[in-house]
């Protein structure tokens, strides 16, 4: 964990109540699967928000404005100063993935699958990438993907655009090797039953610190009780306890 | 050069800051980023007999200036805390620590706290009486003086520690509870735990909370535990640790004129994990200003005003 200010350069809405921030600041350390831990005027408790991207001395996050938290982030303008907890959280292990890894990501889950699939594809991984939506107006990042070199596929719940369902209903068009996946709980346990190979699956949970001090994100596992924020939020498939 | 030592029942520490239970795990977390040596001392996750999970999720809920936890005294048991957590917990921390106490009888209590007491590197035993997210235990022993009395008896019989009993703030009358606990033999008075509190997603049309109610802590105690420190030390000679929403040294000076003579750091840590240091670093600053040589001095000091 380390304390950054960082300076927010850009923030964009690139689809249905779906924003893209790009922060400058000290990135040293952040991996991907990791999340930030944004304070925010106002609130008392800080904000956690997946890493989308980063290189030295840029971050890109992409968040959902569900809330009050994130609907002030969205009016956050160039300049403004953020006090960011980074490095939180304990990341993707891109170890285990063979060849051609599946990464899965629904909504918000979505951000924390593209600085995977870029840390795949330096390893000289050959990652394929499904991308889940409930409409059209909510799809982002799909050229992105592309642009990296990955196979993308797009499920949209209602059909209005790609394949029609859910992330699932991709699954069968592609051999893997191994999975990563971040989405809501239901799509999680979804994947978890459709999937055929062994995975990771990036989770959320309320949070009061973020870094493993106040046991407020607990979840029970095969192997004890986990932190999600600590310990996860990645936990694999073997672990899990559904 | 200011002195900000104070001391409590002969433990004599560095400065009043200690951060408080439940907010700073066994410190491990926050060794990480600062050198923790620096505070007075720093009170560990409550700990029962048994491994407890604590409550389902989710346990936190944000409201203004403040947060609610339902944690539920999530804790490895007291035989992993001493064979595992404080033997780590010492190649962070060099200095006494509180041990936070809770339990689910008089019985237990007793127990933990004679384990406790044959640990070196504890000073103070903190027992929790307070706790508001569990059923049958915790909070019940902190509502009315004779139950406090009863767990204060049954410690002191067990260890030669200082006991200082952590009180709620969910009651109508915390004088009569601490003096309960004073006349039982207690070596000091903790206080406040949080407050019961609640909120509802609109959404959902639920509460926020799984356990529906939640302890509140952060600025937004501050007031109240002020005012219930203020009371508690009109009615007891014993010292007293004060907590509840300090996020400032001027808040540390705040509650030691209201008669605490340690003050303990929650929420804080949480939002700011190097909230604790900058205190301590702030704390001769600020003694300066207002021109407070000895930080003793000033303990109960508003009460001559």
């Amino acid at each position: 964990m380390r304390n950054e200010i960082f300076t927010l350069r850009f923030n964009r809405e690139i689809a249905k109540n779906t924003f893209e921030m790009t922060l400058s600041g000290d990135t040293a350390g952040i991996a991907p699967g990791q999340f930030v831990n944004i304070r925010l005027d106002g609130f008392y408790l800080r904000r956690p928000i997946s890493v989308c991207d980063y290189s030295e001395g840029s971050l890109t996050l992409i968040y959902k404005v569900v809330g009050h938290g994130t609907e002030h982030m969205s009016s956050l303008t160039r300049g403004a100063r953020l006090d960011l907890l980074t490095g939180l959280g304990n990341g993707y292990d891109t170890a285990p993935s063979g060849l051609r890894p599946l990464l899965i990501g629904g909504g918000a889950g979505v951000p924390p699958m593209y600085a995977l699939a870029k840390a795949l594809i330096s390893e000289g991984k050959m990652p394929a990438v499904i991308l889940g939506f409930n409409s059209a107006g909510e799809v982002f990042y799909e050229e992105e993907f592309r642009a990296l070199g990955a196979d993308t596929y797009v499920t949209t719940a209602d059909g209005s655009y790609g394949i029609r369902g859910f992330v699932t209903d991709a699954m069968d068009r592609v051999r893997y090797t191994y999975f990563y996946t971040c989405g809501p709980e239901p799509m999680l346990r979804a994947v978890y039953g459709k999937s055929v190979t062994s995975g990771q699956f990036s989770f959320e949970e309320r949070m009061g610190c973020g870094f493993g001090a106040c046991m407020g994100c607990t979840c029970r596992t095969k192997y004890g009780n986990k932190r999600i924020c600590k310990d996860g939020p990645v936990l694999t498939k073997e672990e899990i306890v559904w | 050069m200011v002195n900000t030592q104070v001391t409590l029942s002969g433990l004599t520490l560095d400065n009043p800051v200690i951060p408080a239970s439940g907010t700073f795990g066994y410190g491990y977390e926050f060794a990480e980023i600062y050198d923790i040596n620096c505070l007075g001392s720093f009170s560990f996750k409550g700990t029962t007999r048994e491994p407890r999970f604590g409550n389902p999720p989710p346990r936190i809920a944000e409201t203004a200036s403040g947060m609610l936890n339902a944690v539920g005294l999530q804790n490895p048991g007291i035989d992993k805390v001493i064979g595992e957590e404080l033997p780590k917990l010492r190649r962070v921390f060099h200095k006494p620590v509180v041990a936070n106490i809770s339990g689910f009888s008089v019985e237990e209590y007793a127990e933990c706290c004679g384990r406790i007491d044959r640990e070196e590197g504890v000073g103070i035993i903190e027992v929790n009486i307070s706790c508001p997210n569990v059923h049958c235990g915790g909070m019940s022993f902190g509502t009315s003086p004779e139950s406090a009395a009863e767990v204060t008896r049954a410690v002191k019989a067990v260890t030669s520690k200082p006991v200082y009993m952590k009180l709620s703030p969910n009651v109508t009358d915390i004088a009569a509870i601490a003096r309960a606990c004073e006349d039982a033999g207690a070596d000091g008075i903790s206080l406040i735990n949080t407050l019961m509190g609640m909120r509802i997603d609109l959404k959902r049309r639920a509460p926020v909370i799984k356990n529906t109610t939640g302890g509140l802590s952060g600025p937004a105690v501050f007031p109240v535990a002020l005012r219930m420190v203020w009371q508690v030390y009109n009615a007891v000679k014993i010292p007293i640790i004060g907590m509840g929403g300090v996020t400032t040294a001027e808040d540390v000076i705040e509650m030691m004129l209201a008669g605490a003579t340690a003050v303990e750091v929650g929420a804080a840590n949480l939002v700011d994990p190097l909230a604790s240091k900058k205190i301590v670093e702030e704390l001769p600053r600020v003694m300066e200003r207002l021109n407070i040589e000895n930080l003793t001095d000033i303990i109960g000091g508003a009460h001559n005003g």
